[in-house]
């Protein structure tokens, strides 16, 4: 399975995705409010076209943008980012947006390839993004609701200080306002960068999330891809109900790690969302123009 | 601890094998002719102790790294063995297996019975292989928890001891949830009514280490190393190749000195000259003293409030700019 191949190290990396599959697949904003795919794109006087990475079906990204980002013919979840989920997700796509004001910052004096300083300037200047987490208040059917949303766009959607702050001060909202949290994941996992401050984000928000419980909270976590690392290895995992959008690849170890590790190809469909449904992991999978409807479902239930 | 003709060397320690080969050399003349070569034998030994404290205080983060991985390292059950009494191994999650990377029971250090958990490496080939190189699968971190749960239960501290170099990626392991299995230790260890300690002692890699290393107060040992990933991975991933390791290695200040400089390590538990397995008895004993005196220290906190500051002190981790907005 191609897809399998896909090298989401390179994101965490700070670079794009090495494979013509994750490029394909992956929408870009250039600025606000306009989408691009970072290839398989033309440009023709009906507008910007994309094209399936799963069927290879040729759509307009206005078309698709109704669609919810949902390839018409084959069901395939194209990746999109916070303000997407946020306009899908909240009545009327309206939303207060918070923390935006925490920042990263080079602590540690961390260079690879380039200074991780350098490395998040270029960043905040290639996005319209702070970090990679965006933490929103609105209502769902007119019930209240918190979300943190991930940007895979941003280094790879990693799990670092900011996210941990920002995912806790969310909490922290959450039980002043006694208002259900959902968190969206979309990661290849740590920040490397900032290391072992990076890993003791996962105890953090672990630790705030037991003081949700505490205050009974209702906690969702909703997986997508990919959702891998530290995040399947903390809060991804630790939702009262854990969901995800169908076809998301889902794990702890990265597939590619996986396959050097046991010297053998992964069979079809390893580490996808309906087969962690399969062996227990999910509460269900459920499509995303299905997503608002149930979700307004469960914050009725939680609350009746 | 191995005979010193059964020692095994780094690199960077040939310099005292150097002079053990000396001191074995003259042990042989000392047989054959039966002259008295004691003195001379005295004068190559303390070189050897000067040699160790050398070796010590210069050593770089790869350095380290590797003195972390050292093959005459003690690993958990030595330490239980050398610093408590009455130890009954317990084995199973109660559900799938018994993984042999993570090993628990009860013990008593100086007549407490306390819970203790770690992470068990290989002594040799057959037994590395056995122990999956310290490599747990969910079972193992669903053991510890289990065997957690059975100390909260008894009101019975916990000390875990952490050495390894990662959760296993495997496909099984996926199948039966690594991630949930590490994230739901993590979540429940931060509930636990007793006091927790956590220490590591050889390899503090990743997810994989953290599953067992949420506690009251967390130790390492001076040349133990802890942090997101390993300095091989991270070179492969952000460097692109793993000829970088010892740069990562740098780059991730993963060291002890660095950890408690950062206040995500609360002590650093010294370890005989030259490294932990220079001397079992004493690196056992260091770490043994600290244990017993937090141990004190925590037990006069009430349950409630413990456990409150263990989430305070996870929740003051990170480094971010406050920018106005
Ligand atoms: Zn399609």
């Amino acid at each position: 399975m191609a897809k399998n191949e896909e090298d989401f190290s390179a994101n965490l990396a700070g670079e794009d995705g090495q494979s013509e599959e994750s490029k394909s697949s992956w929408f870009k904003r250039i600025k606000k409010g306009i989408l691009t795919t970072t290839s398989e794109k033309k440009e023709t006087p009906e507008g910007l076209w994309a094209k399936c990475p799963e069927c290879n079906y040729i759509s307009t990204v206005t078309e698709l943008k109704e669609n919810l980002f949902v390839c018409p013919k084959c069901n395939y979840h194209h990746r999109i980012g916070s303000s997407e989920y946020f306009d899908i997700i909240f009545d009327n796509g309206e939303h207060n947006v918070m923390f935006e004001n925490i920042r990263s910052k080079d602590f540690l004096h961390f260079t690879d390839l380039k200074p991780y300083q350098k490395r998040l300037e270029e960043t905040w200047k290639k996005t319209d993004l702070t970090d990679s987490i965006r933490v929103a208040s609105g209502k769902v059917d007119g019930e209240d609701f918190i979300i943190a949303c991930m940007d895979f766009e941003f280094i790879g959607g990693s799990l670092g200080s900011v996210m941990g702050e920002r995912i806790s001060r969310a909490v922290d909202y959450a039980i002043e306002h006694k208002t259900p949290l959902m968190i969206i994941c979309k990661s290849g996992g740590a920040r490397m960068m900032e290391s072992a401050f990076s890993l003791m984000q996962l105890a953090k928000v672990s630790g705030k999330l037991s003081q949700l419980t505490d205050a009974k909270i209702p906690y969702i976590s909703f997986l997508t891809d990919p959702s891998f690392g530290g995040i399947s290895a903390s809060f991804g995992m630790l939702g009262d109900l854990n969901i995800a959008e169908p076809g998301a690849l889902i794990g702890f170890a990265g597939p590619r790690v996986i396959k050097e590790t046991i010297k053998k190809d992964l069979p079809e469909g390893f580490q996808r969302s309906e087969f962690l449904l399969e062996h227990g992991f999910l509460d269900f999978i459920i499509d995303r123009k299905a997503l608002k409807e149930r979700l307004s479902t469960l914050l009725v239930l939680f609350k009746g | 601890m191995p005979d010193n003709k059964n020692r095994q060397f780094l690199d960077f320690e040939k310099p005292v094998k150097e002079i053990f080969d000396e001191i074995e050399k003259l042990k042989q003349t000392e047989e054959k002719t039966k002259v008295d070569l004691s003195d001379s034998i005295k004068k190559l030994e303390d070189q050897v102790i000067e040699k160790r404290k050398n070796i010590t205080s210069n050593l770089t983060a790869w350095q380290k790294v590797q003195l972390s991985r050292h093959p005459d390292r003690p690993y958990t059950l030595k330490y239980i063995q050398k610093m408590t009494t009455n130890f009954v191994e317990l084995f199973g999650d109660r559900n799938v297996k018994d993984d042999k990377a993570i090993v628990g029971g009860f013990a008593q250090i100086e007549g407490e019975t306390v819970m203790l958990i770690g992470h068990q490496k290989g002594i040799n080939t057959k037994m590395r292989q056995l122990r999956n190189f310290g490599m747990a699968n969910p079972e193992g971190y669903r053991k510890a928890l289990r065997l957690m749960k059975l100390a909260e239960k008894f009101n019975k501290p916990i000390v875990t001891l952490i050495d390894t170099p990662g959760a296993y990626p495997g496909m099984e392991a996926e199948e039966r949830g690594q991630g949930e299995a590490i994230a739901r230790n993590i979540y429940e260890m931060m509930r636990l009514k007793v006091p927790v300690i956590c220490v590591i002692i050889g390899e503090g890699a990743s997810g994989g280490a953290l599953g067992i290393g949420v506690g009251d107060r967390i130790f390492m040992l001076e040349n133990s190393w802890y942090t997101v990933i390993s300095p091989e991975n991270c070179s492969s991933i952000l460097w692109r190749s793993w000829e970088m390791k010892e740069k990562a290695a740098e780059e991730l200040k993963l060291t002890s000195d660095y950890m408690h400089k950062f206040g995500l390590v609360d002590t650093i538990v010294p370890e005989p000259l030259g490294g932990a397995h220079w001397n079992y008895d004493e690196a056992a004993n260091n770490l043994k003293n600290q244990i017993i005196a937090t141990l004190r220290e925590l037990e006069q906190i009430p349950a409630e409030d413990r456990i409150n500051q263990r989430i305070e002190k996870f929740s003051k981790m990170g480094f971010w700019d406050e920018v106005a907005s």
